[in-house]
């Protein structure tokens, strides 16, 4: 096999000029602005789960969230952007460890007011392979009662890691996030309606990144986080974004406590300084080409694949 | 003994997992976007042939299983042990239990090379190849005309393996079979 030549055909290179025209016309008519940050930043993404790429003294952006958001707080209103991601070691048949994502902001939106953005640009741009396209949403509780039996704001420990252990056929030693993840990606995903965008929200406070917690109708405290399924993929992760500067740098230090790297100090004073009341999404623009193309593997989509780059 | 990190598991990959030796054969890397990365890996158990799936951790590691192919010719059985030799010259022979055999013993015949896989040097494993040729040792006589009908009769065959034939084979044929699916094939 000789790898000099694109792992991807032309004609899904053509899809891709599709898809981008498709969204950059979406936003444009809807007078969100296109928008570049910087793909080598001084501080990386603190994601405790996501491990960035350093070159020369930077960061290879594992999201543009933190230099968006700093737009955001200089009142430059709604944006949105699209461009390459980095995330060392994610390479699988639906991961790239370079990969291209859309993010978008709106100002004084709620989460629900962009779920349903989000599932209109969703429609438009899958509805070739598509049409229609049905929406569920769940809370993050209802769709591991419905599709695990498991009652996660009432079972134990024990029964979340018995499952989980039973799931993964090992001990991996976990913490409760950790086999909800097992359970998550093993049990829940699989059996989620096809030719459906599920929208999971709700999730747990523990999950919250850098969404707001909120307390649900039963008085629980969640994150204002959701996300978004398709045929037992991830496609899309929303927030409705923390403002609180002094509790961002709080989860900072919490996130990076076991790490070298430092936390991103003008996310902080841009914060301080004040972010406007906002919700955000990021979307993975290949497993939506991945899908539109009944693709099997991303290397099928992307022009060179980590294998070839 | 070496030992693999998940960035390296592949297919084909010999590796000991929870003290079994066991072959990749597919490997899925799921990552919650937020959450924790793990490889989802589909493993076969050579020692018992049973296809299993066991997550990992990212960036957890296991250790290599000496697991090597060999082929062989089949040379005779003591019936404790079904003797098979090296066909890369050396001459060398090896014993297989009639537990290693599993399935293929109804396959067996002297001078036909399998492959065998032999875990810490002793055999695992034996597979026959995709079509062997067998001598018919019992079955009906056939009934003239009936050839177009399409129907079939069971045959046994020298190694005690019993097929479906169609009606117009007899004993003493040579017939070739499919020894994936257990199928005549034609005569041979």
């Amino acid at each position: 096999m000789h790898t000099w030549s694109p792992s991807a055909p032309r004609s899904a290179l053509v899809a891709r000029q599709q898809l981008y025209r498709n969204i950059r016309e979406y936003f444009y008519n809807r007078d969100v602005l296109e928008v570049e940050t910087p793909l080598l930043c001084q501080a990386p993404v603190a994601d405790p789960n996501i491990t960035p790429i350093q070159a020369d003294q930077r960061w290879l952006h594992t999201s543009p969230e933190y230099a968006m958001k700093r737009m955001l707080c200089a009142g430059y209103g709604d944006i949105y952007q699209i461009c390459k991601v980095f995330r060392q070691g994610e390479a699988g048949k639906r991961h790239n460890p370079e990969f291209t994502m859309l993010e978008w902001y709106r100002v004084g939106w709620s989460l629900p007011q962009l779920m349903d953005e989000v599932a209109d640009l969703l429609k438009i741009l899958l509805s070739e392979r598509f049409n229609p396209l049905p929406c569920l949403h769940l809370s993050y509780a209802q769709a591991m009662q419905t599709y695990a039996q498991l009652d996660i704001h009432h079972c134990s420990a024990n029964q979340i890691s018995a499952l989980g252990q039973q799931l993964a056929n090992a001990d991996l030693d976990l913490n409760r996030d950790g086999w909800l993840d097992i359970i998550m990606s093993h049990q829940v995903e699989p059996a989620l309606p096809k030719n459906t965008l599920v929208f999971i929200s709700e999730f747990p406070a523990s999950q919250a990144a850098l969404a707001r917690l909120a307390n649900n109708a039963e008085g629980i405290t969640i994150a204002q986080r959701f996300e978004v399924f398709f045929n037992g993929m991830e496609l899309a992760n929303g927030y409705h974004e923390l403002t609180d500067a002094k509790q961002q740098l709080e989860r900072f230090k919490h996130e990076l406590q076991d790490t070298q790297r430092p936390h991103d100090a003008h996310l902080i004073s841009a914060l301080e300084y004040g972010l406007p009341d906002c919700s955000g999404v990021a979307l993975g623009l290949d497993r939506v080409l991945l899908h539109l193309l009944n693709a099997q593997h991303i290397a099928q989509i992307i022009s060179f694949d980590w294998t070839r780059a | 003994m070496a030992n693999y990190s998940t960035n390296e598991f592949k297919p084909g990959l010999r590796v000991l997992v929870d003290n079994e030796p066991c072959i990749m054969i597919d490997i899925e890397f799921v990552k919650p976007g937020k959450g924790q990365a793990f490889s989802r890996v589909k493993l076969r158990n050579i020692r018992t042939q049973r296809v299993w799936e066991r997550t990992f951790k990212s960036g957890e590691s296991v250790e290599s299983a000496d697991i090597v192919e060999r082929d062989m010719e089949y040379l005779y059985s003591d019936d404790e042990f079904w003797y098979f030799m090296a066909t890369d010259g050396s001459f060398e022979q090896l014993g297989a239990s009639r537990e290693a055999l599993g399935d293929t013993i109804k396959w067996l015949k002297e001078q036909v090379v399998y492959e065998v896989l032999l875990y810490n040097d002793a055999v695992v494993s034996v597979s026959a190849p995709n079509f062997v040729e067998l001598d018919v040792i019992e079955t009906d006589p056939g009934l003239k005309g009936d050839t177009a009908q399409g129907g079939s009769k069971p045959a046994k065959l020298s190694t005690g393996a019993v097929v479906r034939v169609p009606l117009f084979i007899v004993e003493g044929e040579k017939l070739r079979i499919d020894t994936r699916t257990g199928e005549y094939v034609s005569r041979a």
